[in-house]
């Protein structure tokens, strides 16, 4: 089949996004020395724009000979993505003109992750799943070694690269395993394939190497053990992006391939997913309550919530999907706000991310601990802030899908999590003032007001809307 | 038909034959010639069985880069050989086992193929009937996988930036080549003619 122009249209958002990406290129290579900003400025536009155009997007639609899906579940995610990576941008900006990071790359390194990471959700074929999230990976790796003279960078970026490797081949394995069972890589066939008769057992090896490899993606026990060591050591801002674009591509693209392809062996992956969900939810809540390093903390809190995030999937239910987008969505906007925070604590001029050297941040600057403050309530999943409604929705999907235990199992870390959330509140609202932290600057303060602002209490107003369209895109995926 | 069994046993065995003198040849240079024959040989097997494009890619792949990146390498790097070489006798019987374990796989795998019966009839057909193997890869790589090619292309890309971007440094003190500057100089700035006597010196 000749690919032709109705083929370009579905994709219109990723070839736009990469073609600014090449452009913002040449841009920085030409703009000399000061072009950093201009570049991330321009494309924080490519951003606005490729959202636009998802909007006009609607309905079903299958291109390239069936390697490229675009589906409302696709468009609710990108948009999820775009916000992410957008975010992300805005709170660098300051950052990497301070640290040494101001290389015009850095955003045209994100743009490419962001292509990479869209192209995975609208993955219609195990070999363009493999493609987009190897450009996603690629561009992480690199930008998470961008502070190349910081021995600690350096260290991040080799340990991703090493295990992202690792990961990309059991997924590979996983991969050639089921095309020989299933005799095919397309979405589509094999699910036609695999609802006409029993599952061999090699089509089941090979999806619980593909799991396991994307669970080393969106880092759920036990294959999380890069996490911390990664979030710690990459420049700040680089751990804000990494927490949020590739977590939510990540756990969209194993909804779709779960869901999709493999819906109807939902009993096999089940177990697999409960698993990963457990024990992500107790490491999580647990390991985390003896974290010194704000970012070490905030690493194990995102593997908490990606186990809270697998017990949404573990449903298998529209209404699983649903809540686990919404929380995503939830989690995306707290993760950025608290990162804003994170990326603004300098005392001197220099960077500081000791939970201690939030110590008495009521009294210098109380706005700032009461944004910090609804982020922390949101995460551990206190009413009426936005954390607990996605929360909430997991659990109600689990519960009526009839996974009590891990519902239970979800409350109780949920329980645990509260203590280290509030022992930051507490060192940052009663603790005495060592050594007060430098005001953060203006892009910081905007996004954390507005962050703050959505967690609490715009969530309750602009809920429904969002609400519908999860529903939708969930919908889409079991049509 | 006797030409292409005459072909099939001397790229055979020149190319085992080569495949032996890469690990005994003493001069490591000799070894990497050896290996650069074997991957002739070997290419010229996929041409007698209809395999030309990958005929093609093993002599310019293999050959073309991966063998010359290991001349380089050999010739650059000053290793002593004959210190790597010291516990050949010792490791002998670990590398044989090895090697031996290795055969019977292989053996297991034959003779899974030979007895699985109908393996063989719903074996896809490797190349079409009317189209050369380089120009049924290439229909199916623009045409139906297009998509893919173009975003390897871009994982390429991605690769490429990172490796500019995580190595590239402007040191102090590197003399580049400014041809304005070359070609502004005059002859009055640069040549003085001095008068030399014999014995004085400049």
């Amino acid at each position: 089949m000749q690919p032709v122009l109705t083929d370009l249209i579905p994709a219109l958002p990723e070839i736009f996004l990469a073609v600014a990406a090449l452009l913002l290129l040449m841009l920085g290579v030409f703009s000399g020395k000061n072009g950093t900003r201009l570049v991330s400025g321009l494309a924080l536009v490519a951003l606005v724009v490729t959202a636009v155009l998802l909007f006009r997007q609607e309905g079903y639609d299958v291109a390239f000979s069936g390697l490229f899906i675009t589906d409302s579940f696709a468009v609710f995610s990108k948009l999820l993505i775009l916000l992410g990576t957008g975010l992300s941008l805005i709170i660098a900006q300051n950052f990497i003109a301070r640290e040494d990071m101001d290389r015009f790359e850095y955003p045209v390194l994100m743009v490419l992750a962001t292509v990479g990471m869209m192209m995975m959700v609208s993955a219609n074929d195990l070999l363009s799943l493999y493609v987009g999230l190897e450009l996603q990976s690629l561009s992480l790796y690199v930008i998470a070694a961008f502070r190349r003279d910081s021995a600690k960078s350096t260290e991040a970026g080799l340990k991703y690269f090493v295990l992202g490797a690792l990961s990309s081949g059991m997924l590979l394995y996983g991969i050639s395993m089921i095309y020989g069972f299933a005799g095919t890589t397309n979405f589509i066939t094999i699910a036609q394939v695999l609802q006409a008769g029993p599952a061999s057992l090699g089509v089941i090896v090979g999806l619980v190497f593909v799991a396991a490899g994307l669970a080393f993606k969106i880092s759920a026990v036990p294959f999380h053990m890069w996490t911390p060591d990664v979030y710690e050591g990459a420049p700040t801002p680089v751990s804000a992006f990494f927490a949020v674009a590739p977590k939510v591509a990540a756990i969209c693209l194993f909804i779709r391939v779960l869901e999709g392809p493999f819906g109807s062996l939902l009993p096999q992956w089940r177990q697999v997913i409960e698993f990963c969900a457990v024990a992500s939810m107790l490491v999580g809540s647990l390991a985390a309550i003896r974290q010194t390093n704000i970012k070490r903390l905030m690493a194990y809190s995102s593997i908490a919530n990606i186990g809270y995030a697998l017990v949404g999937v573990a449903a298998g239910t529209a209404d699983g999907v649903q809540a686990v987008l919404i929380y995503m969505a939830i989690y995306l906007v707290m993760t950025v706000g608290t990162f804003a925070i994170i990326i603004g604590m300098r005392q001197k001029g220099k960077a500081v991310e000791e939970i201690a050297d939030l110590a008495g941040l009521s009294k210098t600057s109380p706005m700032l601990a009461l944004a910090l403050a609804v982020f922390m309530f949101s995460m551990a999943g206190v009413p009426p802030a936005a954390g607990f409604f996605g929360k909430l929705l997991v659990f109600m999907a689990a519960w009526k899908a009839g996974l009590y235990p891990l519902s239970i199992i979800m409350a109780l870390t949920s329980g645990i999590s509260l203590y280290y959330y509030l022992k930051v509140c507490k060192v940052s609202w009663f603790d005495d003032v060592k050594e007060p932290l430098d005001r953060p600057a203006a892009g910081l303060s905007w996004v954390v007001t507005a962050t703050a602002l959505v967690v609490f209490p715009v969530a309750l107003v602009i809920g429904t809307p969002v609400l519908n369209g999860a529903a939708a895109a969930a919908a889409s995926l079991f049509h | 038909m006797i030409l292409p069994a005459l072909a099939f046993y001397l790229f055979a065995a020149v190319l085992v034959l080569s495949g032996m003198l890469v690990i005994t040849a003493r001069n490591p240079v000799h070894s990497v010639l050896f290996l650069i024959l074997a991957f002739f040989n070997a290419a010229g097997l996929f041409v007698l069985i209809g395999a030309e494009f990958v005929a093609m890619i093993l002599v310019i792949v293999y050959v073309g880069a991966v063998a010359v990146l290991f001349l380089f390498v050999v010739m650059m790097l000053d290793i002593n050989f004959q210190e790597l070489r010291k516990g050949f006798l010792r490791y002998l019987p670990a590398g044989l086992a090895v090697g031996a374990a290795l055969l019977a796989e292989l053996g297991l795998v034959i003779s899974g193929w030979v007895y699985a019966g109908p393996a063989d009839s719903v074996r896809a057909a490797p190349t079409p009937e009317s189209v050369g193997n380089a120009q049924a890869l290439g229909d199916l790589l623009y045409t139906q996988y297009a998509y893919v090619f173009e975003a390897s292309g871009l994982v390429l890309l991605v690769a490429m930036i990172g490796a500019i971007v995580l190595t590239l440094r402007s040191r102090k003190g590197t003399r580049r080549q400014v041809i304005a500057d070359q070609v502004s100089r005059r002859r009055d700035d640069v040549v003085a003619v001095v008068k030399v006597r014999t014995g004085e010196g400049v």
